[in-house]
């Protein structure tokens, strides 16, 4: 940076007494500036997020984005729309980073209504003092996604705010999406027969961001499972379009997740835990801490619930989604008892699986 | 998973408790000791697989739950002070104290922070010379090793800014106590694996032969806890008291001696209140006057503490195996995890938590 100003400044100062140089254009680092709204947050939006953020709307730079409905809806069917901020230390884990975390979360959670994802929104909380090499970074990474999900980033915004006040970059990704009209998918929707299904090993995000931090106290190489499952959700509903549920268990985990569903179906979900698939490492490091996979983060999984007749068409299409390779049908749907999730266990016996109370804690002995 | 799996084939676990069905004639009040094992026992639905004749009471081999109140307040002032950074295994952060939690200092503005082990605590002093840096050593015989050795660290360190909050209790004592009172129950034990391996089970002999009463040293895993019970239930039905060894790939009579020698070159032993439950005779470890330095009780001046438990909370019979956790009127209504009145009910070690997370649905609870 410093060799480009003194050209610069070179440049348009030809006279050698002359002592008003240029002020420093801080291309390093994010300053209070970069939020203000001026020339420096147009800098930064030419320089760092329109190379890589490519979009009519976002090219037309006004202060709204107009877009279509996809041809073939004939304004039919619904809207899905979702919103969900990111907050992730450390903002780079292996497997992903917050970028594609934004991107990923938001396209999933438009997509667990049945929608084909259309357009997102992204909205940047910036400290003062954050690299812009990071940044810059964590733009591509959320093209990649977004290009791999195939929607497009329509609108942004940026904020910054002083050093301390975050903790380097927060984002918020608004997503739109549109369900045609033959789909009632949801959490209440979940009937007695049905054959619940989970498409792949469970875990990996939650471990993989636990050795990130360095908390784990060993190595692991486990990866963020971090993806876009808005095709394989289309191609589970080409084979079984009669689909349920269709929900990604992320905070919380399955556990928590399978109880949401249960509650909101007024349903028992009986779980197979030896039909769950888990990575040997992740289950030997959930064994290590006392922590038990079914609660643990997942950010590229798909829990499907579906009728009985429509389960192996199911499970087919999600084995043969890039994301789906381990998917396995892991229980069923019961009528009572109402609003509870059971396991049986791998020794054949049956308990409860709750929901988590708090935050989960590593066991003394 | 090798040397886990194995032990969690469902097949064995049957062939066992086939064999238990086989042996079995007549009720049997057996008691786990160790809090680890009643969780294991209703993660599994172990607990629901075995012959009605087996009626399992749970013990007070849950360290969280046994930590004074007057030495949970303690920790709660201690940590309120500025330039203290308290750590503590995450478990003691949401045991109620008289008023308030850890979790609540911390959320207040407090340095509390949660560590895997001790050693992270020495390694959180070093990096701040500045700050006080206590440790809550609490725990059975299994953490007393790692307690200790955080001391001896430090002190080969030379840290200034490095004390432990003690609370450590021992497993024989308190065996005996349950079993010299007038109201036990308990006709046999299944010994704590883990403790265990560090102490051996040579200091369980002279309790057996006393009390007439069998002993079986227990693994953790569905098949270990299965082999246990069956040693367990054929040793009562023979009417003999000896102390066996179901969980041979860990534990040997002698016990790991050279932990054994730095637990006593730091502790010895001391008089000690378990919460429930109340004092019992030389049940617990102190830091030696040589280590006095280390004592955060000592370094900290905290005042007079006054306890006030729960009215409600039945911790002190559950902890004795004379009530269940569903026998008390506050479970799961009252008191909940995230809502605990009493310590049982936070620890993953704890009775009324594992009721409340595994059993909450069962039919099967009275």
């Amino acid at each position: 940076m410093t060799t480009r100003n003194i050209k610069h400044e070179q440049q348009i100062s030809p006279f050698e007494t002359a002592s008003c140089p240029m002020p420093l254009r801080h291309n390093e680092q994010i300053v209070m500036g970069h939020g203000s709204g001026g020339k420096m947050t147009q800098d930064l939006i030419k320089n760092i997020f329109m190379p890589h953020l490519v979009s009519a709307p976002l090219a037309a730079a006004n202060d709204f984005a107009q877009v279509s409905l996809p041809a073939g809806s004939n304004l039919n069917g619904y809207l899905s729309i979702s919103t969900d901020s990111h907050a992730v230390a450390p903002l780079f884990f292996p497997g992903g980073d917050i970028g594609s975390l934004s991107i990923c979360g938001t396209v999933n959670d438009v997509s667990m209504s049945g929608a084909v994802p259309l357009y997102l929104t992204a909205a940047f909380i910036l400290e003062e003092g954050f690299d812009m090499d990071q940044l810059e970074r964590i733009v591509l990474s959320m093209q990649q996604s977004a290009e791999e999900a195939g929607v497009q980033i329509v609108a942004g915004d940026t904020k910054v705010v002083e050093k301390g006040n975050a903790d380097g970059v927060f984002i918020n990704t608004t997503g739109v999406g549109w369900v045609p009209t033959e789909h009632r998918i949801g959490g209440e929707q979940a009937r007695p027969g049905d054959v619940v299904l989970v498409s792949g090993d469970l875990g990996d995000h939650g471990i993989a961001v636990l050795g990130a931090r360095g908390d784990l106290g060993f190595e692991t190489d486990i990866q963020s499972d971090i993806a876009p499952l808005n095709h394989m959700i289309q191609a589970v509903l080409q084979a079984a379009p009669h689909t349920h549920v269709l929900r990604d268990p992320t905070r919380g985990g399955l556990a928590t997740t399978l109880n949401e569903i249960a509650v909101q179906s007024h349903t028992c979900i009986r779980l197979d835990e030896a039909a769950v698939p888990v990575k040997p490492a992740v289950r030997a490091a959930c064994e290590m801490l006392g922590f038990d996979p079914l609660y643990v983060a997942n950010e590229g999984k798909l829990i499907t619930i579906v009728p009985a007749n429509e389960a192996d068409a199911a499970l087919t299409a999600m084995q043969s989604s890039k994301y789906g390779e381990h998917a396995a049908i892991i229980g069923k749907v019961e009528a009572e008892p109402i609003d509870r999730v059971l396991l049986k266990t791998v020794i054949g016996g049956t308990r409860l699986l709750d929901v988590m109370a708090g935050e989960m804690l590593p066991r003394i002995c | 998973m090798r040397y886990v799996d194995e032990f969690r084939d469902a097949k064995l676990v049957k062939g066992v408790l086939d064999e238990i069905r086989r042996t079995i004639t007549q009720p049997w009040t057996i008691m786990e000791i160790c809090g680890g094992q009643t969780h294991a026992f209703l993660q599994y639905g172990l607990d629901e697989m075995l012959p009605p004749e087996i009626e399992l009471v749970h013990g007070p081999g849950c360290p969280v739950c046994v930590t004074s109140l007057k030495l949970i307040d303690k920790a709660i002032a201690i940590a309120s002070q500025p330039d203290v950074i308290f750590t503590s295994f995450g478990d003691m952060l949401r045991v109620p104290g008289s008023e308030k939690d850890l979790f609540a200092v911390r959320a207040a503005g407090g340095q509390v922070k949660i560590v895997y082990s001790p050693l992270d605590a020495v390694k959180i002093a070093r990096q701040n010379p500045d700050k006080q840096v206590v440790f809550f050593a609490i725990g059975f015989e299994t953490t007393a090793l790692p307690n200790v050795m955080s001391v001896i660290q430090a002190q080969t360190l030379g840290l200034k800014n490095f004390s432990v909050l003690v609370s450590q209790v021992r497993v024989p004592p308190a065996m005996e106590a349950i079993l010299s009172s007038p109201a036990n129950r308990v006709q046999g034990f299944l010994s704590a694996g883990h403790v265990n391996a560090v102490m051996g089970y040579w200091e369980y002999l002279p309790l057996a032969e006393k009390y007439n009463l069998p002993i079986v040293v227990t693994g953790f895993e569905p098949l270990d806890l299965s082999r246990g019970l069956q040693m367990l239930v054929k040793q009562l039905e023979a009417g003999t008291h000896e102390v066996q060894n179901a969980y041979p790939r860990t534990v040997t009579k002698q016990g790991n001696l050279s932990a054994q020698k730095a637990i006593e070159r730091v502790f010895e032993p001391c008089d000690q209140q378990w919460r429930g439950i109340g004092m019992i005779p030389m049940s617990g470890w102190k830091l030696r006057q040589e280590y006095a330095t280390f004592d955060a009780e000592q370094r900290f001046d905290v005042g007079d503490i006054n306890t006030q438990e729960s009215e409600i909370c039945i911790a002190g019979e559950i902890l004795q195996g004379l009530k269940k956790p569903i026998e008390c009127p506050a479970f799961g209504t009252l008191c909940t995890p995230s809502n605990p009145l009493g310590a049982t009910m936070v620890s993953s070690e704890g009775a009324c938590a594992a009721y409340y997370r595994y059993g909450r649905a069962r039919t099967r609870q009275a």
